[in-house]
């Protein structure tokens, strides 16, 4: 027949098969290629993904404030953030992927540390914020005392390089101020607040620090009604050059004060009047303050944790806000311990603005290193001048002031509020604390590799066993082994001896599958989940479900009267069109399941897509010719009662089937002898 | 399987036919008490989330070899760990997984899930390889359920767009996902009413089973539209009638292909219920089991139906149905005549089939009477 010449452009159905070999050959080369040569080398096996290898899946979800958007490139940002910290954890063979396009799910194989995922999820986001308030968290000391009474703050160690002048004028100012204190001495550094440890690096910095003190006074009150009256003298810091000249000019700032509904707008980022400032909306969004609160009042509310909690949102909450709240305006955010409570400045220097991260043992000024970890950070060349703008400034405050300090925070909380001893301009600060060097090297890490564009918060948390994984991968290739068996079993009831074409059509979309999902792990990272094994389980229905079409349609035309030949051309002609479109249908399905699902299901639909894929090159590449081929054979093409084909079975009996007139003894003899001459041609 | 194969001649020869679309107001009426069923199950009753919906802590201990009293055990420990145990519920899955599962554990934190499976490793005796726990935030399940959403709305758009194409009419795509949409339907209210839990992998389920479904649909469709078209040419058979012997004819392939993709859903089903325990494998294949087999059912007594019942309003079908009835007619009134009405298989009423013989005799009979017509009624023929 014409149309069959014209389909398979006139290719016999044993060079189709060919076609077919090379095609399988190909893939396994590739397999063995990658195994050889691919780096990291291609296994065997396909890769396997998290349930049934073993491992922790965690999904992310970001933490974003209202009215704040997050941006497919910004969940990108992230992912190749987090990829870069579990890498630098030194975990390989971690999936990162996004889902919904904003979670991002992440898969490590093993039991990793609790710590290592927080750590991952961690925005990071490096800031410095002036101190200008602290207090302790503890109700009982929650009025009068300060946090320099108290806890050990952490100090910033200047380097050699910091400008020892830049301070001098502002101490000669500061003699004229408030008196609260005597005026800075050289060695006033050791300040009697500061832990041994800190106070020995302060000491460090030796005569570098000339301190001015003039507004000790201020920070030693925590209310801050009191404090606002002492607050609006300049310390611009637009420039260091200009805050190291600036003369601190103490105006009382009472009148203001009792202006009612007057505010003093704040002059500095350490200007206590922010604690006069009405708090961000964000606050009263929260629940956590009500409109036109102050952030002194804000301050006292502060749960730093959850034993502090009275009412309302919980202490970690709280801490969420912190983090999101605006970064030009006040704060308020607790240490990472919850022991002291902090009212900081707007952000002054960004993590953005941090170059380089490392630690080590903290050095001190002659370069011998201490027992004291430290990390370490150098700022570009926008953070240099910003920190060093900040360190100057705060050298004028006194060394028992709380504005003395400046608070470095992440992810809504204080990491640690050193002291300044000077001002720092070569953009090299160290950060101590209560370091380990694991706890270290994560800091060091996360500042490293940059900071998250948003904090996340785990949403799911998964842990796979490895054995519990393995058992199910192997019930599950039972399952479908069973489900092969079965369906062999009824394609050879059904189909006689035409049901070992099934067997071996199956067989063939078997190795084509395999190879194709090994050959995908390698070049793809393709992971085969249980999901995508029960894909590949479905699909042995859906496979075999082509041949049935075909074959059916081919017993409709031996039916109608059509010799085999002649009904294998026809009813493949027919069933063609049926096989493709469902198998569109199915492809269709797993590709929008594909595109539109997380992980796991991703792994169903791949299969399940690929394996209709292989069904259409299975049935059209080797079921096909091979029937073709079979029905020259006179077991098949002459209809013997095991064939499957056999008319008599099918009802032909010679009666030219009269449903419809199209069939006529015309047309089978026309067929029959289209079906010779092709065959005659190609023999 | 002599007798199927027999069957399966009969149906496609037309010596036996059932009446499929004749009867659809009795299918019709059916699907609409099942699925006001249905309806009642999933607004009434209500679905059965797992935790993955509703958010919460599990913890599955596996490979415990001494499971007695582990219900107190669990507790016991899970109290130890982390001062609670309201909400627990312990339960024992296969032979030897203890699950534990809550809707908050401790402080509804993934680190204390992680500590409850410490403590149950350590009291059933387990290594940490053998604990897999899970933690989901109250978030997650709509974030997923979304998703899941958002891929059918597309789905079922593609899908109309695709089938409009290759069907060249807008009434089978229409019939195919009306029938596609009720598949779904009514296989969520199965879940609905049996109060078996919907998880994540249940969600898969649900979608494969809209490729699966219009699959069948599809293979029937093109029999339909093969017998109609060659209808509209002849004018020998009504839509309907066409309809109803393509359905006919495809029976015996939609029973072939609803069985073999059964058969691995099925040895899937058996081992997971028996070995496995609940898990991505048993709830896929449940949700695909239930599907496949509803699919099958729309495809042969909604899709089909649906069809006749959309098209038979068209101008075009109602002239053909004028035009086949005329035909039947005049065969029937022939087939009278030589005496062979008696003879009448239950084909030829529902599908417009008639045995070949006496197809062979009908035509004879009308070639004569359409002679006899053209001789004037006052001449002679020879042979009166």
């Amino acid at each position: 027949m014409a149309t069959r010449a014209r389909r398979s452009g006139g290719l016999s159905p044993r060079r189709v098969l060919a076609i077919l070999l090379l095609l399988g050959v190909a893939l396994y080369a590739g397999i063995a290629g990658a195994s050889q040569w691919a780096h990291p080398k291609g296994k065997w096996v396909p890769l396997l993904g998290l349930d049934l290898e073993g491992g922790r899946q965690i999904t992310l979800q970001p933490i974003v404030g209202k009215g704040q958007h997050v941006s497919a490139g910004q969940v990108d940002q992230a992912v190749d953030i987090i990829r870069n910290r579990v890498n630098g954890n030194g975990v390989s063979e971690a999936q990162i992927s996004t889902l919904n396009s904003s979670l991002i799910v992440v898969s490590l194989p093993g039991n990793p540390s609790q710590a290592t995922l927080n750590a991952l999820a961690q925005s990071s986001q490096l800031a410095f914020r002036a101190v200008i308030v602290c207090n302790s968290a503890d109700p009982g000391y929650l009025q009068g005392q300060t946090c320099t009474q108290m806890a050990a703050p952490t100090t910033t160690k200047p380097s050699a390089s910091s400008s020892p002048t830049s301070s001098a004028p502002a101490s000669s100012g500061s003699s004229a101020s408030s008196g609260a204190t005597s005026s800075g001495s050289p060695t006033s550094s050791a300040s009697p607040s500061s832990s041994p440890r800190s106070s020995a690096s302060s000491t460090s910095s030796g005569a570098n620090d000339i301190l001015p003190q003039a507004y000790l006074a201020d920070t030693k009150t925590p209310s801050p009604k009191t404090t606002a009256s002492l607050s609006s003298t300049d310390r611009s810091s637009s420039s260091p050059t200009s805050s190291a000249t600036a003369t601190p000019t103490p105006t009382p700032t009472a009148p203001q004060r009792q202006l009612p509904g007057a505010r003093p707008e704040p002059t500095s980022a350490s200007d206590t009047a922010w604690g006069d400032m009405p708090v961000d909306q964000i606050w009263v969004e929260n629940g956590m303050a009500t409109a036109g609160e102050t952030y002194t009042q804000l301050l006292a509310n502060f749960p730093c944790t959850q034993s502090q909690h009275v009412s309302g949102p919980a202490a970690e909450k709280w801490r969420e806000v912190a983090a999101q709240a605006p970064a030009d305006q006040a704060d308020v955010m607790c240490s990472q311990d919850g022991m002291t409570r902090y009212l900081l400045g707007p952000v002054e220097v960004s993590g953005k603005e941090i170059s380089g991260a490392t630690w080590g043992n903290e050095t001190n000024s002659q370069g011998v290193a201490t027992s004291t970890i430290a990390v370490n950070l150098s700022f570009d060349s926008k953070g240099k001048s910003a920190f060093a703008n900040v360190t100057e400034r705060l050298l004028g405050y006194g060394q028992n002031s709380a504005q003395n300090m400046f608070a470095i925070t992440m992810d809504g909380a204080v990491l640690s509020s050193p002291r300044t001893n000077s001002a720092i301009t070569d953009g090299q600060a160290q950060i101590t604390g209560n370091f380990t060097q694991s706890s270290a090297k994560e800091l060091a890490n996360q500042l490293k590799y940059g900071a998250l564009p948003f904090s996340f918060k785990e949403l799911t948390s998964e842990q796979v066993s490895p054995q519990v994984g393995t058992d199910q991968l192997q019930k599950g290739i039972l399952a479908g082994l069973i489900g092969l068996l079965l369906v062999v079993v009824y394609s050879l009831l059904q189909y006689r001896m035409l049901g070992f074409v099934t067997v071996a059509s199956l067989c063939v979309a078997g190795v084509f599958s395999y190879g194709l999902v090994v050959l995908l792990g390698t070049t793809a990272g393709f992971r085969l989940t249980m999901a995508g094994v029960t894909g590949l389980i479905v699909s042995i229905g859906i496979t075999a479900d082509s041949f049935i079409v075909y074959f059916e349609r081919v017993r409709d035309e031996v039916r109608s009267g059509r010799p085999l030949r002649a009904a294998v051309e026809t009813g493949w002609k027919r069933a063609r069109r049926t096989i493709i479109i469902s198998d569109m249908v199915n492809f269709l399905a797993s590709a929008v399941l594909y595109v539109l699902s997380e992980d796991n299901v991703k792994a169903f639909a791949f299969t399940l897509g690929l394996s209709t894929v292989v069904d259409l090159l299975v049935v059209m590449m080797f079921t096909h010719p091979v029937l073709t081929l079979l029905a020259r054979t006179t077991f098949f093409g002459g209809g013997h009662k095991w064939s499957g084909f056999d008319p008599d079975r099918l009802g032909a009996r010679g009666v030219t089937y009269a449903g419809r007139g199209r069939v006529t003894i015309a047309d089978r003899k026309a067929a029959a002898g289209a079906a010779s001459a092709t065959s005659g041609g190609e023999a | 399987m002599a007798s199927f194969a027999q069957f399966g001649n009969d149906l496609y020869t037309g010596r036996r036919q059932i009446n499929f679309i004749g009867r659809r107001r009795t299918w019709y009426l059916l699907t609409a008490v099942l699925l006001v069923i249905a309806a009642i199950g999933i607004f009434g009753r209500g679905l059965n989330f797992s935790l993955e919906f509703k958010g919460g802590s599990q913890v599955s201990v596996a490979q415990v070899k001494d499971t007695s009293n582990f219900d107190q055990r669990a507790r016991t420990a899970v109290q130890k760990a982390v001062g609670s145990d309201e909400n627990l519920e312990v339960t024992k899955a296969g032979a030897s997984t203890i699950e534990v599962q809550s809707k908050k554990l401790g402080n509804g934190t993934s680190t204390d899930t992680d500590k409850v499976a410490t403590a149950l490793a350590k009291e059933f005796g387990v290594g940490a390889n053998s604990v897999t726990t899970q933690f989901i935030g109250p978030s997650w399940g709509s974030s997923v359920t979304h998703k899941a959403i958002q891929a059918l709305i597309v789905f079922l758009l593609l899908l109309a767009i695709l089938l409009s194409v290759y069907f060249r009419t807008w009434t089978m795509a229409a019939a195919a996902l009306i029938a596609l949409v009720h598949d779904l339907f009514f296989t969520v209210g199965i879940y609905a009413l049996t109060g078996i839990e919907i998880s994540p992998a249940t969600m898969i389920g649900f979608l494969t089973i809209l490729g699966y479904s219009i699959y069948d649909t599809v293979v029937v469709f093109d029999k339909v539209r093969e017998n109609t078209d060659e209808a509209i040419r002849q004018g020998n058979r009504t839509y309907a009638q066409a309809a109803n012997y393509a359905v006919n004819q495809t029976l015996v392939r939609s029973i072939n292909t609803s069985v073999v993709a059964l058969l691995p859903i099925t040895a899937i089903m058996v081992v997971g219920i028996f070995l496995l325990g609940p898990g991505t494998l048993l709830d896929l294949a449940l949700a695909l089991f239930f599907g496949i087999a509803v699919g099958t059912y729309s495809s042969i007594f909604i899709a089909t139906p649906l069809l006749v019942s959309l098209r038979q309003r068209e101008t075009s079908i109602k002239e053909l149905n004028r035009r086949a009835k005329a035909f039947q007619t005049s065969q029937a009134s022939v087939l009278a005549t030589t005496g062979t009405r008696d003879q009448h298989t239950p084909g030829e009423s529902v599908s417009g089939v008639i045995e070949p013989e006496r197809a062979k005799a009908a035509a004879t009979a009308m070639a004569t009477k359409t002679r006899r017509r053209e001789i004037h009624p006052l001449a002679k023929r020879d042979d009166d």
